[in-house]
Formats: structure tokens, sequence, C-alpha cells
């Protein structure tokens, strides 16, 4: 499928004769490289699940954090390069706080997702800047409209979803989610599974060290996006690896 | 006579909502030399701040009746009051330039969307003005969120404008409404600038004669029609004694059907004590 764009990828302000922008679909891989992000919205919360890859075991613990709070009750998970979302972060919390200013109240996350997408577009549209290399996940939850989950990607297009996957494994993640029952789980049952999604479709081979990013926003939270406790991300990590292993045991039955 | 706004009122607007303004050399093409002298006798004041300033003209002032020269104020009364599914407003109908009645069938309940209202008071043109730049503001964002927008967003819109340009403007509102997420609010927005919601709000100069009544009177789970009642009361004893408010009371009660107005003429008032 991997196609050179051969003189029609040198800028965005270019279309292919195909009718495709190289340059917004070059910004898409660069979000393929990079660890997977899962998002999963339930009954009553949105939790956030991701695969940080560690490439050097100098680093310290907890660095270059890949979950950022938007205001109190927004969480925003992102996939691809990490200074490019660092940016996307910081145009999302100047808007949620520029609406607080005008309007008085928490900005509702389906315009924010909305604000943002039309951020990214408009870096697709010239030739003196570069797309976004980074897409986005945010999530909410409020009593009134209940759990809410955006994902935006480097083509500043906004959807809204139950369930989404971002970076190396998405298609796997993606897989695995679509077995879930997603709708009628709470966030306990969420977080778990999110865990479980990110420990399966990690790849040992290819990528030693991950550290798991855990956080959640929810009836649980009473709204506010938070990471989860050290208890709760002990139980869950206990059970994603459990599950892991019982996976893997449940091949060797059939010899 | 030294500006001395431009001193004390250095607030950082950081927020998109500013007076709309028109460049002064634009202004300026539209006034001849001779008008442009009378407005500024003073030639530091700039064209903005001389358009909202009361113009203290000449000696010809002293000569002539007060309602030439003095400014269209809704001395007023006006209430509103929640109940449980929405709220009751209630205003007076006089505008008053000093002495002269301009206009006694006024309509002083302005319509911000179809579920958020606002009672006027003080400066009629100030208020008009605010009221329009508000409805332009909650006209867009309502486009831009895809639902009918919180009475708490109109109040903090109603809020920004007061507050940045509290030296220039005399405004006292209350601004009240429905909304699915909170039902019905009063908010009470007086002079500088303040926000704040109530239970039942009361504003404009008839208002300081009522608040005992109101206060004695005043009990939480009230019904629509009951609301109904004390704002009808309420005004008309504010008009009985104001002498800035008088002639119709105009009601509105406003809840998720939208709003259902009322108008309560002169002799249906409720009548109080007179000899």
């Amino acid at each position: 499928m991997s196609s050179i764009g051969t003189g029609y990828d040198l800028s965005a302000s270019q279309f292919s004769p195909d009718g495709r922008v190289f340059q917004v679909e070059y910004a898409m891989k660069a979000v393929e490289n990079s660890g997977t992000a899962v998002a999963l919205r339930g009954k009553d919360g949105v939790v956030f699940a991701v695969e940080k890859l560690v490439t050097s075991k100098l680093y310290e613990a907890g660095a270059n954090r890949r979950i950022f709070n938007i205001d109190t009750h927004i969480g925003m998970a992102v996939a691809g390069l990490l200074a490019d979302s660092r940016q996307i972060v910081e145009t999302a919390r100047t808007e949620a706080s520029n609406y607080r200013a005008e309007y008085g109240g928490n900005i509702p996350v389906k315009y924010l997702a909305d604000r943002v997408a039309m951020y990214k577009h408009a870096y697709t549209l010239y030739s003196a800047v570069r797309p976004f290399g980074c897409s986005v996940a945010l999530g909410s939850y409020d009593e009134i409209d209940g759990p809410q989950l955006y994902m935006v990607d480097p083509s500043g297009v906004s959807f809204g979803y139950l369930g989404c996957a971002m970076g190396k494994a998405r298609q796997a993640a993606k897989t695995e989610m679509e077995k879930l029952k997603l709708k009628d789980m709470t966030c306990l049952e969420l977080i778990k599974e999110a865990a479980k999604i990110i420990y399966i479709v990690h790849d040992e081979v290819k990528d030693k060290n991950f550290e798991l990013e855990l956080s959640w926003v929810g009836a649980v939270t009473q709204g506010r996006h938070q990471k989860v406790s050290q208890e709760v991300f002990a139980e869950v990590e206990r059970y994603a690896k459990s599950a892991l292993e019982d996976d893997s045991d449940s091949g060797n039955d059939d010899m | 006579m030294i500006k001395k706004s431009s001193v004390m009122s250095c607030r950082p607007t950081h927020s998109s909502i500013e007076w709309p303004t028109i460049k002064p050399e634009v202004l300026s093409k539209g006034l001849s030399t001779v008008s442009v002298l009378e407005c500024c006798p003073i030639s530091t004041v700039s064209f903005e701040s001389s358009m909202a300033c009361t113009m203290n003209n000449s000696i010809s002032d002293l000569l002539s009746p007060d309602w030439l020269t003095s400014e269209h104020s809704t001395g007023t009364s006006i209430m509103a009051v929640e109940f449980n599914g929405g709220v009751v407003i209630g205003a007076d109908s006089r505008t008053s330039t000093g002495a002269y009645v301009a206009n006694r069938v006024t309509d002083k309940l302005t319509k911000i969307t179809n579920h958020i209202y606002c009672c006027r008071s003080g400066s009629a043109a100030d208020t008009q003005a605010i009221a329009d730049i508000v409805n332009y503001h909650l006209e867009f964002h309502e486009v831009q969120l895809g639902e009918a927008p919180l009475v708490k967003t109109a109040a903090s819109v109603f809020q920004e404008l007061c507050y940045n340009y509290r030296d220039q403007l005399t405004a006292g509102i209350i601004c009240a409404g429905w909304d699915r997420r909170h039902g019905g609010q009063v908010f009470n927005i007086p002079l500088g600038g303040m926000c704040v919601r109530q239970s039942f709000a009361i504003g404009g100069s008839g208002s300081t004669y009522v608040f005992g009544f109101v206060d004695s009177n005043f009990k939480k789970g009230m019904t629509k029609d009951e609301c109904v009642q004390f704002v009808l009361k309420t005004l008309a004893l504010a008009m009985s004694r104001d002498g800035s408010s008088g002639g119709v009371v105009r009601l509105g009660i406003i809840t998720e059907d939208g709003i259902e107005r009322r108008t309560v003429l002169g002799n249906e008032l409720p009548r109080f004590y007179e000899d």
C-alpha cells in the first residue's frame, strides 16, 4: 500500500493527481510509529491506557507522560510525535481557559474536539508549515450528557467513538475492543480491559520495555480526569498480566 | 476635566467580548468640524469616550427644560423569580427623560434566546446596546455548540461587558431563563458588574421601596401562579411609590416550552392602601 508521492508530496498545499494530500498521509504514518494508546467509553466514564515505550533504562520513571489534563474534566491521550502533541495540548488548554473566561463554565468536550480539529486542519492547508504528526483522544464525563470520547487525527477530522486506538498496534487493539460490550461496562471493568489490551498488543520482541499509563474520568472520579490511584493501578496490572498468561497458556492446550 | 478612566480601568481583557467600536477616522468623516468641537470642548478626550459620556454643553442648558438634555433612563422596577420548571420575569413600562415620560408602554423584557430573557434597568441606550451584543454572542455560541446555551453562559457574557466597561456604562440587568441542565435560573448583574445567582431578584429605582415586601413575602417552592402573583404585587407596590416607574406591568413566564408573555394594564393591577 505504501506509495511514493514523487513530486506531489513536497508540501501540504499540493494535491496529487489522484486527489491525495501526501503530507497528511505521511503525518499519519508518523502516528503509526508510536506506542499504542487506547481509549474506551463505557456506561459511566471514559478510560485511557497508553503503552509508553521506554527506549533506555537510564530514563527517569514517569518522564514524558502521554496522558494530559485539559481543564479538570477532560483528559487527552496522545500518539505520535510527542513534541507536536504537546503543542496540541497547550492549544486545547488555552481554548478551555478562554471558554471558561467568556462563558463561565466547563467547555463541552465535543466543542473542544471541533476546535482542536479545526486547528490541526489549518496546518494542512499551507506549504509554510507541516501537519501535526499526532492523533489525540479527548474524553470527558458529566452527569447530564454522560461519557463522551472523541479522536482527532492529523488531517483534522474528528469522530465520536465508543472505543478508539492509535499507534503501532491499533489494528490489533481494535480487534480486541470489538470483543467487548463497551456500552454496559463500568469504569472499573473498562480500565482492566484497557490495560489487558495494551499488554496483549505489546510486541515483546521489538520493544522491550514499556510503562503503562492509566487514567480515567467518570462517576467514580466525580467527573474529574485523573491518573488511577496506586492501589487500582496495581490491581489492574495484576489482572492484565495474569490474563495475558491465561491467553498464552490456552494456546498450548491444543497440543 | 481629567479623563480618569484611562488610568483606572487598565483592566486586561483576554476575552473576545469587547465593545464594538467605530474607528475615529471613520467617525470624524461623518461629523462636521463644528459639531466635533461642540462635542469635545477639551481636545484630550477621545471620540469613543465622548460618545459615551453625557454632554455638558453650554449656557442654553440652564434655560431649556430638563427633558431636552437628560439621558433616557429606564428608571424602573424589574423583577425575576425562579420556580420549579422555569422563571417568572416582570417589569414596569416607563422610560423617563428627566420628568418627561418618553415612552409609557416600554418593553423592558428583552429576548436573548428563546429561553433566556433579560430585564433592563439604568440607561436605556446602554442596556439596549448591551442586550444587542449579548444576543449576538449567544446566537453565535448556539450555532457553534449545536444546542441551546445555558442561562449561566448568558449571564457570564453580560458580566464580561458590564464589568470590563463599568466606568462607561450605567446598567443594572437581571438575566433569567430556563435551560435543560439546571432548570429555571435568575442571575442579578447590578451596576459594578458582579454576577450572582438568586432565587429571586429585584432591580431598578423602584426596587428600593419593595425590599421589605419581598423579603417578608418570598417563600421557597412557590408554584408558577404564586410566583406570578408575587411579581405582580411587588411591581404594583414599586410603581405606586416610585416616580420613575409606572404604566403597565409586562410579565414573562419562561419554561421548557418557551416564553408566555402577559401584559397587566393599570386598572387591573393589585391595589393597596390609598385614601
